[in-house]
């Protein structure tokens, strides 16, 4: 039979499942100083080799290379290896305290530190920030107390959110950091209004959201973008691309045959591709795409290219669905390591400082767990007074609510 | 026969219709190579190949729009939505566009879909993990809406709905995917193979859509209930000594009203429970039903057993449940009323 072109249905393959040697030749790499750095006032077009190469300022050498150099103190290095460092050490207290059953459930965001940690650090105080359920990075650089984000993990007396919300689904009206959503994407289009809004009140605070490159699918994401693209709305839209959304590689959300990146010179949005472990690069592709936006240039899509090193959360087992070994493998290394031996080459850093910082976040996060608990667990200690469910439902409770909870004070005798 | 939890059972009627209608397809997100985040899939992706059991994007919205374009070319989609909670997204495609295309082309094109997806709490979920939405798709005219309460009903109902010509909404009671559960969390857990509705057969068979079932026969008053509410009126009936008809309503659009009013017409009682927050929630057409069918046969006004009217609480899940003391002090004034 003559073979002849015919439609196929074409099902994208991750390089390795679970037995097989792990493979990143898919990623498309560019080394450290390759990409110039251009004027803000840059066209969405004119970016697609920046939506398609990747900005990168730390070489194998563990030098800072290239235009893209933010030429950093190294006070504010050893502020952003702090602060990576603290999220990791509470990350993985956290993680334990789900596995001992203290907490129901919790997400880690191990590997992925450098994204959230230099972006706050890159951005005013007075920036809005629309994270994901992986942004805890962003709640160490703004200071809120562990012990505050502990009790909400705890769901205990003390629980900002009152004991409604999910463990991580953190909110910081004071900090400038909303309420994140268990659903995704919600968030993306939401930041593009508040910068709209920015832009009417003539304020110059800009907006940050953060989304997987998995919930990048989600309509919210196109609708994110139009509105962003006609409004020129000051917003940094970010996609942290880690490679998996739960069991699905990021070739099922469209990565196999273009960048994350590169869709935005397609909206009328620039794009920049950014390594995602290098503290350096996320640094100044941020500030440049902030001081971008308050010079009314308008959105940037910026897309971190990482790894999700953990589970996707305590529910998840990603040994069915990925070697195990995969993240020691991933080419771009592991963004604390490399902030900190870019520090040590530097003569701002030592070992033996590590050690000590790392034992020092430890003995915090430890005393800071021990404070939280005192305002009760999920199954011991004081616990929240149930009638707090029937509030904030409306801003005034209505009387049908008000007669549900009488019923429940019975019904709990 | 074989013993099956409920996660075995959905999975079992999707393999026999996979083997049977080389039209059926599955999707949903990580469905495929890793057999769903409740194992619900397991396997199938495996033995039906990457273009019958396929893994998709994350968007509700693009996979039910692009089940309904499956459909419409020949296909059986069967799409699972990871959570109910999740849904919300696909909600337009569902309502404007799945619910209603067999009646804007006059029966021209239609969209036998399925739409599977697990809801209730009891699993410490939070808001996002835990809704009971059935409501919302009953208030939808054109798209069928089931809940089982066991495997034996999951299986056949879900063949039903897939060999069905007309859309249907699926929702799996996540809570009972284990095991039944009869509202107390403090109770040892108890296995489907301990249960006699544990008990499925292997190949096909089918429980049919529109048909509400009495679970148990009684004289003192009707519970009519469905989803893990069954269990717990139940239980709540035994605690209490009461000589209570339980009827599983099963299938909630189209309604069975036939059997639930002939039965309330005997028992001349009538508490209806679910999940779902109470306001609106399908229990009050249920009662508006009742009433006007059974308005002179009733000795005491029907009760209404459900959620508070608020989101589900990750802290407060068991004060938010409509657990059994909620359902028996309903019971207790229903049947005091005279």
């Amino acid at each position: 039979m003559p073979s002849r072109l015919r439609s196929r249905l074409h099902v994208p393959k991750p390089p390795a499942r679970p037995g097989n040697k792990s493979d990143f030749s898919y990623l498309k790499l560019q080394p450290a100083g390759a990409q110039p750095k251009p004027d803000v006032r840059i066209s969405a077009q004119a970016t697609l080799p920046l939506a398609t190469g990747l900005v990168r300022v730390l070489d194998d050498n563990h030098s800072a290379v290239g235009a893209w150099d933010p030429h950093l103190e190294p006070e504010v290095l050893q502020a952003g290896l702090r602060h990576m460092l603290l999220t990791r050490v509470f990350d993985e207290r956290m993680q334990r305290t789900q596995r001992q059953g203290r907490i129901s459930f919790y997400m880690r965001s191990y590997g992925e530190e450098a994204v959230s940690v230099a972006q706050a650090m890159a951005l005013r105080p007075g920036d809005m920030l629309f994270p994901s359920y992986r942004n805890q990075g962003l709640y160490m650089v703004r200071g809120r107390p562990l012990v505050e984000l502990m009790c909400q993990l705890l769901s205990n007396t003390r629980d900002m959110c009152k004991g409604r919300q999910l463990p991580v689904m953190y909110h910081w009206r004071q900090g400038n950091i909303f309420s994140i959503s268990g659903n995704l994407t919600t968030q993306f289009p939401q930041a593009v209004g508040w910068a709209m809004a920015a832009a009417i009140k003539g304020e110059d605070h800009v907006a940050s959201t953060w989304i997987g490159e998995g919930s990048s699918a989600e309509g919210d994401f196109h609708a994110g973008m139009v509105f962003a693209e006609v409004y020129q709305a000051p917003v940094l839209l970010n996609i942290v691309n880690n490679q998996w959304a739960i069991s699905t590689f990021q070739g099922f959300a469209g990565g196999e045959k273009s960048t994350f990146a590169a869709r935005g010179p397609g909206y009328g949005v620039p794009g920049i591709r950014v390594d995602g472990n290098d503290f350096l690069a996320v640094y100044a592709v941020t500030q440049w795409a902030a001081d971008r936006a308050r010079k009314g240039g308008g959105p940037t899509l910026i897309e971190h290219v990482t790894y999700r090193a953990a589970a996707h959360s305590t529910s998840d087992d990603p040994s069915r669905y990925r070697p195990k070994d995969e993240y020691l493998s991933w080419p771009l290394g592991d963004p604390v390591d490399r902030l900190k031996e870019h520090l040590i080459a530097q003569g701002a850093w030592t070992e033996e400082r590590h050690a000590a910082l790392t034992k020092e976040l430890e003995d915090e996060v430890g005393a800071s767990w021990k404070a939280a608990t005192q305002y009760g667990t999920l199954n011991e200690g004081p616990r929240l007074d149930p009638d707090l469910m029937f509030e904030d439902v409306f801003k005034d409770m209505p009387a049908h609510l008000a007669r549900q909870r009488d019923q429940l004070r019975a019904e709990r005798g | 026969m074989a013993k099956m939890n409920m996660i075995q059972a959905l999975n079992s009627a999707m393999d026999v219709m996979l083997d049977r209608d080389p039209g059926v397809v599955v999707l949903g997100e990580d469905v495929g190579y890793f057999g769903g985040v409740f194992r619900t899939t397991d396997g199938l992706q495996r033995k039906y190949g990457e273009h019958r059991v396929l893994d998709t994007p994350i968007s509700e919205l693009g996979i039910v729009a692009s089940a309904i374009g499956m459909a419409v070319n020949g296909l059986r989609p069967v799409a699972e939505i990871q959570f109910a909670d999740y849904i919300y997204p696909g909600y337009d495609q569902i309502v404007s566009e799945l619910a209603r295309l067999r009646y804007r082309s006059a029966g021209e094109f239609y969209a036998p879909v399925t739409i599977r997806t697990p809801c209730g709490g009891g699993i410490r979920g939070g808001q996002t993990h835990s809704q009971s939405p059935e409501a919302i798709f009953a208030h939808i005219c054109g798209i069928k809406v089931v809940m089982p309460s066991n495997p034996y009903d999951a299986k056949g109902l879900l063949i039903s709905a897939i060999e069905d010509d007309d859309p249907v909404i699926f929702l799996e009671p996540k809570r009972l995917y284990n095991g039944p559960f009869d509202g107390d969390p403090d109770k040892p857990a108890v296995p489907w193979s301990a249960h006699a509705r544990g008990e499925v057969p292997e190949g096909h068979y089918t429980v049919p859509i529109s048909k509400a079932e009495i679970v148990r026969a009684g004289r003192d008053a009707t519970i009519i209930a469905y989803g893990t509410m069954v269990h717990v009126a139940e239980a709540a009936a035994n605690a209490l000594g009461l000589d209570a008809e339980i009827i599983d309503v099963r299938t909630i659009v189209p309604l069975d009203a036939e059997t639930l009013c002939e039965s309330v017409k005997r028992t001349g009682r009538c508490l209806i429970v679910h999940e779902a927050t109470r306001f609106g929630g399908f229990g009050a057409e249920i009662a508006a039903t009742v009433q006007e069918e059974c308005f002179w046969q009733l000795e005491a006004p029907i009760g209404r057993v459900g959620g508070w009217d608020t989101p589900y609480p990750h802290a407060f899940e068991w004060e938010y449940f409509p657990g059994q003391k909620r359902v028996a002090s309903a019971l207790e004034a229903l049947m005091s009323a005279s």
